[in-house]
């Protein structure tokens, strides 16, 4: 049978996102068609044609799907869906956003923010902050399904050569529009596909004191995160936020500053390859799941470490 | 206008869970419950709405059994005027929920329905959204803003790259994030006021819904573990372990 696959991407290029779900849907499919929606995204279609695995680019170039407003986009996969017997999208904000909506308008349950396949229809997912793995067996006829995609290897692009079909689907729902994005501008890697994040909590006391990190940061080459303190507290803005309810991130590296390790943040780190945690209070729980723990005064050890890599 | 919100009890956040001994569920025995803290986020932003006029009624609606009907009480302590619970024992998927909602939406019709964007057990994130789609209506998910106007709701989401300002129609479905609004406490009056509020009890299997699972739970297990790391004495020890023993930086 054959799985789609919902491309992530801004019009201009395919995200990585996308190949880690492609490698999922591998797991539970042996066909795999891709739907590339958005507007002026012939780029885009292109490189999903050029994903190993995948036989189809379902292309649809319409202003309605620009910026992917759920309401046009679920009836979209909707109306294309008869004939899948998996629908995947990588449980970013986009794919968090339709998804649930596709499924509803089909009548099935969703199975969200899968970690492991164990059968075409057993699936392995985190619940309650990641404290417990629930193996959950889904008996609708089709597995609508969300995608943590730090838990798959992104599949390799480049080789294959899709067929590109373009199709003519109009579907303005009329319902909502979009008025603006206010896009972090960044020069450093994307978090949730950085190989090393650096991330500071309460304890950087201000948002100023980031800068401690960004020289890290740079020397490492390494995207900035934040725990949800430090994001409250006005620090930096709500991208940078790394846990249960921001961004899921499993880098080689992962480098806590001044957090204090709550559960809602490690939710989103712990499956770091290596955690370095470096707070002043000796019992903070981060020290926990950290690999190398370092007691010490952010304020002198960030300085000192900067110079020293 | 009438604002309906959709609230769930769950695990307080501050409890640590654990997969039962024989790995059936989750070990829910004596554990402190709460209302879950987005639906809290939803209540208090459809009370500011009240409060700054837009709003003329709150209604707080649960799905579950019998002591859900603490977190409805606490809604209606937080500034909720009256509550629904639909009653069920069955735990019942986002998919029945949103089926129920629905029914209730035809029976209250509001102009606006305020719901959590997930809940801090199952971590789904779904209701939300699949309750829109079956009304029909607009969806504005993530919502760290939310503004009224003619028949509108402007709204700022947290997306993965920032923010996104959409504008919807009313009807319409928000589901709040963190930062939409702080909330405030009950007061002790407010709490005692709240006894008296309405709270009407509908059995699920009056609305004729249906919320057969889907999904069946397999099995629940522990995360897999993470070793025992050190501490390091100094920054020259730290850098010097990620370099030769890691060896994750160069």
């Amino acid at each position: 049978m054959t799985a789609l696959v919902i491309a992530e991407h801004d019009n201009n290029e395919l995200k990585v996102s996308t190949q880690n779900t492609i490698s999922a849907a591998l797991k539970i499919e042996d066909d795999i068609h891709i739907l590339v929606a958005g507007l002026n995204c012939n780029s885009v279609a292109e490189e999903a044609a050029t994903c190993e695995g995948v036989s189809k680019i379902l292309y649809v170039d319409s202003s309605e799907y620009e910026n992917f407003l759920a309401e046009n986009m679920s009836s979209l996969i909707k109306n294309i869906s008869t004939d899948y017997s998996s629908i995947l999208a990588p449980s970013t904000t986009n794919g968090k956003n339709y998804m649930p909506r596709v499924a509803a308008l089909m009548d099935v349950s969703q199975v969200s923010d899968i970690i492991s396949v164990e059968s075409e229809d057993t699936f392995q997912r985190p619940i309650y902050a990641g404290s417990c793995i629930a193996t959950v067996k889904s008996s609708d006829s089709v597995k609508v399904i969300t995608v943590r995609t730090t838990a798959f290897d992104a599949s390799p692009k480049g080789t294959g050569s899709a067929e590109i079909l373009k199709l003519e689907e109009v579907n303005d729902a009329g319902l909502s529009q979009f008025i603006k994005d206010e896009l972090a501008k960044s020069d450093r890697p994307e978090l949730t596909a950085a190989e090393i994040v650096i991330s500071g909590g309460r304890g950087m006391q201000n948002g100023d004191n980031f800068s401690l990190l960004e020289g890290i940061a740079d020397k490492l080459g390494a995207a900035i995160g934040a725990s949800r303190a430090a994001v409250d507290s006005g620090f930096v803005p709500n991208d940078y936020q790394v846990g249960q309810t921001g961004k899921i991130v499993a880098p080689d590296l992962y480098i806590a500053v001044g957090i204090s390790g709550a559960i809602q943040h490690l939710a989103g780190m712990k499956d770091s390859k290596v955690i370095v945690a470096i707070n002043k209070d000796e019992d903070a729980p981060i020290f926990q799941v950290a690999d190398y723990g370092l007691v010490a005064d952010l304020f002198t050890a960030l300085p000192e470490m900067e110079s020293k890599i | 206008m009438k604002i309906l919100v959709p609230i769930k009890r769950v695990v307080d956040y501050n409890v640590k869970v654990r997969p039962k001994a024989d790995e059936s569920g989750v070990d829910l025995n004596n554990v402190k419950m709460a209302i879950n803290p987005f639906c809290e986020i939803a209540v208090e932003e459809a009370v500011r709405l009240k409060e700054a006029g837009s709003a003329t009624e709150i209604i707080a609606v649960t799905v579950g059994a019998t002591n859900t009907q603490e977190q409805l009480r606490t809604a209606l302590a937080l500034g909720a005027d009256r509550a629904i619970l639909v009653e069920t024992d069955i735990e019942v998927e986002p998919l029945g929920i949103s089926k129920v909602l629905k029914a209730i939406v035809e029976k209250e019709s509001p102009d606006l329905i305020i719901m959590g964007k997930q809940a801090i057990d199952g971590d789904n994130n779904q209701t939300g959204q699949m309750l829109a789609a079956l009304m029909g209506y607009p969806q504005a998910t993530f919502a760290s803003e939310l503004k009224i106007s003619d028949n509108k709701a402007e709204v700022i989401r947290e997306v993965d790259g920032g923010l996104q300002t959409i504008s919807i129609n009313l009807p319409a479905v928000v589901t709040s994030d963190l930062r939409l609004n702080e909330p405030r406490y009950a007061s002790l009056p407010n709490i005692m006021k709240a006894k008296q509020k309405q709270l009407d009890v509908i059995n699920s299997g009056d609305l004729g819904v249906d919320l057969n699972p889907r999904i069946s739970t397999v099995k629940v297990s522990p995360p897999p573990e993470r070793e025992a790391g050190i501490i390091v004495e100094s920054v020259d020890q730290l850098v010097e372990k990620l370099k030769n023993e890691a060896k994750v930086i160069s």
